[in-house]
């Protein structure tokens, strides 16, 4: 078993959403190299329960295993912390040093308001996708499975904008807060294949306005978003978000 | 308790479209005029919402997550099984129902199974026109690979990822209807009571995750689909969140609980690293296709693996089970590595892992070859454990994966509550005593998207339902009961944290309702799981309030649900007094270490009825006895 190690949290508290919030200091000493970074943060809060002045920090998570996309954590400035393609729930302790100082901050953005300490509400992600993030098809009435050929590269290719957790962590690190990355990755999912075809103008022109309406900012490109992605995914979901939102709006749909 | 499983008659391949012939139908002006409740957004939950909501009936969902898309099923890995024969080698409908069956140790209802089977097909249609990214060939169909405990290759997957994108295509249809305003969609809310009025469920009380306030919903019909308790043994695959509470609130209501204690633990997982340790990783069952599993035949020989030479090394699979090795079922893999660990050889800081060698399978293919395979996995276990098993062999050790038992359903996935119908990982029905993978997925869906759609219109149709409202006593009581408990919680005000008594009661439970199970060993982890029950209610620490967003508060809720079920799970395998499936009692096995069954006595659904907790759990055992017309019960052998 390693030995264990001391680092200095400054850690986002905030009581409610219309709450005052700020930074306050902790330090914990019992650190160790294989532990995810939300397993300290538990370690923490076990020591906060046990002294009784006050309330454990809130933060969201659940599978734990770089998945649900439920974690949302700003670590020194970086959605997700340091290291790339990787969520708070898989980075680990080893990835810090003996005496560090880490600024634990909340998913920051104007359509992201806080609930308590580090939780945020991310349900304007649900209203983009409820906007027309689907197929329309009833259950039941599907054709058999194989009736619709799909090159193997479109399929890999939706696939791997499929892969979008959700998280945010594209809208964190935007200076514009934008979720074009977000609502790019799932259009450059459905759009390209044969059954998201029919709905593809109407859905880019829905989404997009959804998009808007919540708050979110425009992309201008900084690409901030692709380096924090934990799946990886490209920007250039974004300029396929815009050729096709170009071409709706050409040819005059109507979400 | 009336457990008829209202199973249909006749022939079993004509009995699922017999019975949808007969079932009645509620007409589609009428259906606007029903609610119905869904609790629950994972693969059963969200495609049963989603599809109820499309024929018409107003639909309340309900997931304690910040978004329906974050159900568990997300974290589901490998694939889905379909009858499909698209690789034209051999697979139908009667084959998946078989190994179904046989892989559960013939331990599950034969018509419910075979149905699963038979909705296999369907499911992968309706989850390709949703746009689901399955794998491809080059000629643009769809990609199969094989999985334990078939000879065919019937598995459909999209990378590693199948769950996440099947709970997506569920998740989608579910937004669509929200859209269309038939659904009404209520994030961060938990399930804390039943409502049962004239003896039919009407209604839950929830919780509002955020605000603290206790809700009461009303609804013709509740479908509860809310996913598995492993998370009774702390440690498991499970998602952090998940639990056995609206489970075992409705248990508490007169629902009787099937087979508490057929638990699936899986062999392959990234060991215990220390006492900070809040979950378990799974590695693909995949890898032991290549990898070689050993421990060295020397006790507490700490050398480095690397310099542990060949004759020195125990490959115990290999050895005792020649015709399968490494490639034995999860159940046998699991067993073993216990074993050789309590004997203690086994390795890392712990002593609680084997290895899992790849050195001779990057000998023989090449480091490129195994990369291709492998290549995520290996990845995603050095950014874990910061080893490379590229190097070194990884250290694996069984954990808890998925739970087989469940609330009781009939042929209609109704409880024994007329109006509580139950679907996916929490009834009990498909898996009997242990799950085949690739098939979680596959019974999620075919509940959801294809069972209960049906089932709930016949009972509505058919079933008496008076006007109700959320004045009743039963919805005062309900909401009573539900605030009472969080009172309780707070008054203990003791100095022992919640996490500390999930940690004891995992430890119990894994000593000794795990892999292997003893009387003794039962009858002690009863003893003192009410001990701990006890102390929790005299000692636990809620910090915080109940009126704001409080995780503390609701894990305490939870880990009280668990302290009773972990010994209801304990008395369940007491009283099985035969091995089968994933259920090992060391009494019974045969002299090389092989589950013996024991069909004469046992081969019934131990249902479960709860009458109280009075420090003591009161429970009465009910059986169905299961009734195999189609297939011959036979022993399982690997050797």
């Amino acid at each position: 078993m390693s030995d264990t190690f001391t680092v200095h949290l400054k850690i986002w508290r905030q009581a409610g959403p219309d709450q005052p919030g700020k930074l306050v200091d902790y330090t914990l000493d019992k650190v160790n190299e294989h532990m995810s970074f939300l397993e300290m943060l538990d370690v923490l809060n076990e020591e906060i329960v046990a002294e009784g002045k006050e309330e454990p920090i809130e933060f969201d998570y659940d599978c734990r295993e770089g998945i649900c996309g439920s974690c949302n954590l700003m670590i020194n400035g970086q959605a997700h912390g340091p290291k790339a393609m990787t969520c708070s729930c898989q980075l680990h302790m080893r990835n810090f040093s003996d005496g560090d100082t880490i600024v634990i901050e909340p998913f920051r953005a104007k359509a992201f308001p806080v609930i308590k300490d580090l939780v945020v509400d991310r349900s304007a992600f649900d209203r983009i996708v409820e906007a027309g993030g689907y197929v329309s098809v009833k259950t039941g009435s599907a054709p058999d499975a194989n009736s619709i050929p799909i090159d193997k590269e479109v399929a890999d290719t939706a696939f791997d904008y499929a892969t979008c957790i959700g998280c945010g962590a594209c809208v964190a690190a935007c200076p514009n807060s934008s979720a074009s990355l977000f609502t790019g990755a799932k259009l450059a999912h459905l759009n390209r294949l044969p059954q998201g075809e029919p709905e593809r103008k109407k859905r880019t022109v829905a989404m997009v306005k959804q998009m808007e309406e919540e708050g979110f900012g425009d992309c201008s490109n900084f690409a901030e978003c692709e380096a924090v992605c934990p799946k990886g995914i490209s920007i250039s979901a974004i300029a396929e978000m815009r050729r096709n939102y170009m071409k709706a709006a050409l040819a005059g749909t109507e979400a | 308790m009336n457990l008829d499983a209202k199973v249909p008659s006749g022939p079993l391949e004509e009995k699922w479209s017999k019975h949808l012939n007969d079932i009645k139908l509620v007409a589609p002006n009428n259906k606007r005029k029903h609610d119905v409740i869904v609790v629950g957004t994972g693969l059963a939950g969200g495609s049963a919402a989603a599809s109820l909501a499309e024929l018409g009936y107003n639909v309340k969902s309900f997931c304690i997550q910040d978004s329906a898309r974050r159900a568990h099923s997300i974290a589901a890995q490998g694939g889905i099984n379909a009858a499909k024969n698209y690789p034209n080698d051999g697979d139908t409908v009667w084959r998946l129902f078989y190994d179904t069956i046989k892989g559960g140790d013939y331990r599950s209802r034969e018509s419910n199974t075979y149905r699963l089977a038979q909705n296999s097909n369907e499911i992968i249609d309706q989850a390709v026109a949703q746009g689901v990214p399955f794998a491809r060939e080059y000629g643009g169909l769809l990609a199969n690979r094989s999985f334990g405990g078939a000879q065919v290759s019937r598995t459909f997957y999209a990378r590693g990822q199948t769950g996440q994108q099947l709970l997506l295509g569920a998740y989608q249809a579910m937004m669509r209807q929200v859209n269309e305003g038939k659904i009404e969609m209520h994030t961060r809310h938990e399930m804390l009571d039943l409502v049962i009025i004239d003896g039919k469920a009407r209604g839950i009380i929830t919780r509002d995750l955020v605000s603290g306030e206790i809700q009461r919903w009303m609804a013709d019909a509740v479908v509860l689909a809310s996913g598995g308790y492993g998370n009774v043994f702390y440690l498991s695959t499970n998602a952090k969140n998940s639990n056995v509470t609206a489970a075992w609130r409705c248990h508490k209501r007169g629902a009787a609980f099937a087979n508490p204690c057929y638990v699936q633990i899986h062999p392959t997982c990234i060991p215990v690293s220390g006492d900070y340790q809040s979950k378990l990783t799974l590695m693909s069952e995949s890898l032991r296709n290549d990898g070689r599993v050993w421990v060295p035949k020397e006790k507490g020989d700490d050398r480095h693996p690397n310099d542990i030479p060949e004759d020195e090394r125990y490959y115990y699979l290999e050895e005792k089970y020649p015709a399968f090795g490494n490639l034995v079922p999860r159940d046998v893999a699991s067993r073993n590595a216990k074993i050789v660990c309590d004997e203690g050889m086994g390795v890392g800081p712990t002593g609680r892992a084997v290895y899992l060698d790849f050195g001779d399978a990057i000998e023989r293919e090449g480091k490129k070859a195994i990369s291709e395979k492998y290549g995520n996995l290996f990845e995603m276990y050095e950014n874990i454990t910061d080893d490379n098993p590229y190097e070194e062999p990884m250290r694996i050790f069984p954990a808890v994966h998925y739970t087989m038992g469940g609330l009781w359903v009939d042929y209609n996935l109704q409880s024994n509550i007329p109006g509580l119908f139950v679907a996916g990982e929490a009834n009990f029905s498909d898996h009997g005593a242990n799950r085949l993978g690739a098939s979680a997925l596959m019974q999620g869906l075919s509940d959801g998207y294809f069972i209960i759609p049906y089932t709930v219109g016949n009972y509505i149709a058919d079933a008496d339902l008076g006007e109700v409202t959320k004045d009743h006593n039963a919805f005062d009581d309900a909401a009573q009961n539900a605030q009472d408990q969080i009172d309780k919680l707070f008054a203990v005000d003791g100095d022992k944290s919640v996490v500390e008594f999930h940690r004891e009661l995992g430890q119990i439970m894994w000593d000794k309702v795990g892999i292997s199970r003893s009387e003794e060993g039962l009858k002690e982890a009863i003893e003192q799981i009410r001990e701990l029950r006890e102390e929790f209610w005299n000692n636990v620490r809620v910090p915080g309030e109940s009126s704001n967003y409080n995780k503390y508060l609701e894990f305490a809720g939870r880990v009280a649900d668990f302290l009773e079920l972990g010994e209801l799970m304990a008395k369940d395998a007491l009283d099985r007094d035969e091995s089968c499936g994933c259920h090992l009692r060391e009494e019974h096995q045969s002299e090389e270490g092989e589950a013996l069954r024991n069909d004469e006595e046992y081969s019934y659904v131990a249902a479960w009825e709860f009458e109280n907790v009075n420090g003591e759990l009161n429970e009465t055992l009910h059986k169905e006895d299961l009734e195999f017309e189609f297939v011959e019960l036979k022993q399982r052998s690997y050797k």
